[in-house]
């Protein structure tokens, strides 16, 4: 569904890619993970056309998309939940999910407002909050929801589970698993958290200084030695 | 909420007697600066020469008043807690005026429509309010670029200018009336909105100030040179004024024109027309607002306010900046056109000099004092620029002195404008739990 092809990207001279080669189909849970720095929030944003890749093409189901700028991309069927929640801190939490159905022209807002509540009920009780006043966890959420209001084919998520709670990390990942069983979305997840993302992931890619330094699935990386290693020591 | 709320505010500030007696005396020293050229001597004409005259009592009065009041402030506020209010959160007042805005909307329309009527008005206080009105407009058209888009603006007046200019202009060379040349001015201001909103798009902030405000001084400077067209610092006279339902308002109308009194067979007064400008502009504005309000909900206005909030997350949602800042500069501009016809058919004679950086300023005072993107906020800050310094004409020299004193206290004690809050734009009703389906 999603093919990256030796995707470079810099910013100015800084190399932050440097060729990157990956893989999503249709349907997949995937994982990335990777020390901080190793170009992860950079691979998102590269995809989503901000910054461009400076080499290298991004396909989306066929259609190359390398060179779009990032509200086509949007529009094509890929939602961010970006790093840093980026929520609307003025915006109460409807307003917030209102903006996310930009693509679509809100035609199916108050049906997707249902799902979303569905999932986050805590959103439905906080609907008329603003953002900015919203805990680190329901900011998370609200997240989420909105990147899910675009109807999206693909859904990309960058450190959900940052800052929050044991608790709470635990429902995010339920509520990640629960959106890709049932609606059959396909998610590209992030995280620093490499135990609980390669659990629920289907294949998972591992990324280091602008590289990706192993791939496989998600099962074989859980075990192995050197993952165990580097990312998964001192418990979890 | 109440009780986070207190959290925060209570954390109070403990007043600390040798600090605050240092930071009076430093007031004190900048305002004897201050006062000892502009109070302390006087230059006054005697025996037809000039002669300088001391007035030491007046800059000590100033000084010993600066001291004190400023020891008096930071007593207050160590006694109040932070002053300052974190963002999202607005006082009682605000509070209460916003959760009945209709109900205050309302009344102010109801009065707006009212005042000719009443006992009190004169030819003055129509006078006045209609200039309340133009920059009630301007600060509404702004608020689209400023308090919407959060796109900051110092050029404003450009759009003013060029629509003042545009109707005297098509006036004179096609003999259009007021009511033809109002759409083609707001066209034009538009058309200029977008000219310098293109060259701007990737700015922010102060940049974006600076550029802005080098396109108003452009505008300003193109009218002041280009004298074939302009009448460069002459300005442009003869204006024709607008008409009611083609009725004009002269005591002797010309061949083929029949007048207001006329028509409706009343005596003659020069109030007719006074009162008719003064509805002209209260429906403009009305007009304006009803327009912003609309926009707001629609999905281009939420474009604006979600790229003020974080331009990042909203290319990530699909929204595209570059059409979505050239429509609010575009728009915004269009109200700055429309309210410059506005004034060029009510003055009959304009000139760049009313088209200076200072308008910009005030019209960009008038929404920040009114609380960024609160339409009610504009209608009172508008009301305390344009009546304070006419209410200070009484004092003369200390006219400005007290103009800007009330500003310095509007910010200090309300730093986030008079009304700063956010209305929703979206509402639903919550249900109880288990009215959701499974
Ligand atoms: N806007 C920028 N300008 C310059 N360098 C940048 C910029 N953004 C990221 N970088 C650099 O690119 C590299 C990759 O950054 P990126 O944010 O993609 O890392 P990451 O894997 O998401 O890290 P983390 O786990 O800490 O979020 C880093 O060395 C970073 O300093
Ligand atoms: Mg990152």
């Amino acid at each position: 569904m999603l093919e990256l092809r030796q995707v470079h990207t810099h910013y100015g001279r800084i190399e932050a890619l440097k060729g990157i080669t990956l893989d999503v189909r249709k349907g997949e849970i995937v994982t990335i993970i990777g020390a901080n720095g190793a170009g992860k929030t950079t691979l998102l944003m590269t995809i989503c056309g901000n910054p461009r890749a400076s080499a290298g093409r991004i396909l989306f189901e066929g259609e190359d998309i390398t060179r779009l700028p990032t509200y086509e991309i949007v529009r094509r069927g890929i939602s961010q939940a970006p790093e840093g929640r980026r929520i609307f801190p003025r915006m109460t939490v409807l307003e917030n999910l209102q903006m996310g159905a930009v693509p679509n022209g809100e035609r199916y807002f108050a049906e997707d407002v249902e799902k979303v509540f569905s999932l986050f009920p805590r959103l439905e009780e906080r609907m008329h909050q603003r953002g900015g006043t919203l805990s680190g966890g329901e900011q998370q959420m609200l997240c989420i929801g909105r990147a899910l209001m675009a109807r999206p084919k693909m859904l990309l998520l960058d450190e959900p589970s940052l800052g929050l709670a044991p608790m709470l990390v635990q429902q995010i990942f339920r509520s990640i698993v629960e959106i890709n069983r049932t609606q059959g979305l396909t998610i590209l997840l992030v995280e620093q958290n490499a135990y609980q993302a390669l659990r629920i992931a289907h294949r998972g890619y591992v990324l280091a200084t602008g590289s990706v330094v192993m791939e496989g699935e998600g099962r074989e990386l859980l075990a192995s030695p050197e993952i165990r290693a580097a990312y998964l020591e001192g418990g979890h | 909420m109440s009780v986070a709320a207190q959290g925060v505010g209570a954390e109070k500030a403990r007043f600390d007697p040798a600090r605050a007696l240092k930071e009076a005396g430093l007031a004190a020293f900048v305002a004897f600066m201050l006062f000892l050229p502009m109070m302390g001597f006087r230059l006054v004409g005697a025996e037809g020469r000039l002669g300088l005259e001391y007035r030491p009592q007046w800059v000590v009065i100033g000084v010993v008043t600066v001291f004190f009041g400023h020891l008096l402030v930071s007593f207050l506020r160590a006694m109040r807690g932070a002053p300052v209010r974190p963002a999202g959160r607005v006082g009682p007042v605000a509070r209460y005026v916003n959760t009945h805005a209709k109900w205050f909307a309302l009344a102010g329309i109801a009065l707006a429509f009212a005042l000719p009527f009443t006992p009190f008005a004169n030819r003055y206080v129509v006078d006045v309010a209609t200039t309340v009105l133009i920059y009630v407009m301007l600060g509404w058209g702004l608020n689209i670029v400023v308090g919407l888009a959060g796109l900051l603006d110092l050029g404003y007046v450009a759009f003013y200018a060029v629509g003042a200019y545009s109707y005297a202009l098509f006036a004179q060379w096609f003999g259009l009336g007021f009511w033809e040349a109002l759409p083609i001015a707001g066209v034009l201001a538009a058309t200029f909105g977008i000219l310098l909103g293109f060259p701007v798009l990737r700015l922010r902030g102060d940049y974006l100030a600076i550029v802005t405000l080098g396109f108003g001084e452009i505008i300003r400077i193109i009218l002041l040179n280009w004298y074939p067209v302009t009448r460069g610092p002459d300005g442009l006279s003869g204006i024709p004024r607008p008409t009611f339902f083609g009725l004009v308002f002269t005591r002797r109308p010309a061949e083929g024109e029949v007048a207001f009194h006329q028509f409706f067979e009343i005596s003659y007064s020069g109030l007719h027309r006074v009162i008719f400008l003064y509805y002209l502009i209260l429906l403009l504005a009305l007009l304006t607002n009803w327009f912003v309000l609309r926009i707001r909900r629609l999905p281009v206005g939420r474009a604006w306010e979600a790229l003020r909030e974080d331009e990042i997350a909203s290319k990530a949602l699909g929204i595209n900046p570059t059409n979505t800042k050239l429509t609010a500069f575009a728009l915004g501009a269009m109200f700055g056109g429309f309210a410059g016809s506005f004034f060029a058919t009510r003055q009959g004679f304009i000139s760049p000099e009313s088209f200076t950086f200072i308008e910009s300023a005030t019209i960009l005072a008038i929404v920040v004092l009114g609380g960024m993107g609160s339409q009610i906020g504009v209608v009172l800050a508008a009301a305390v620029i344009v009546i304070l310094p006419e209410l200070g004409r009484e004092f003369e020299q200390f006219r400005m002195l007290l103009f800007g004193a009330a500003m310095v206290g509007i910010m200090v004690w309300r730093p986030r404008g008079l009304l700063a809050s956010r209305e929703p734009t979206i509402r639903l009703h919550a249900r109880s739990a288990g009215e959701r389906s499974p």
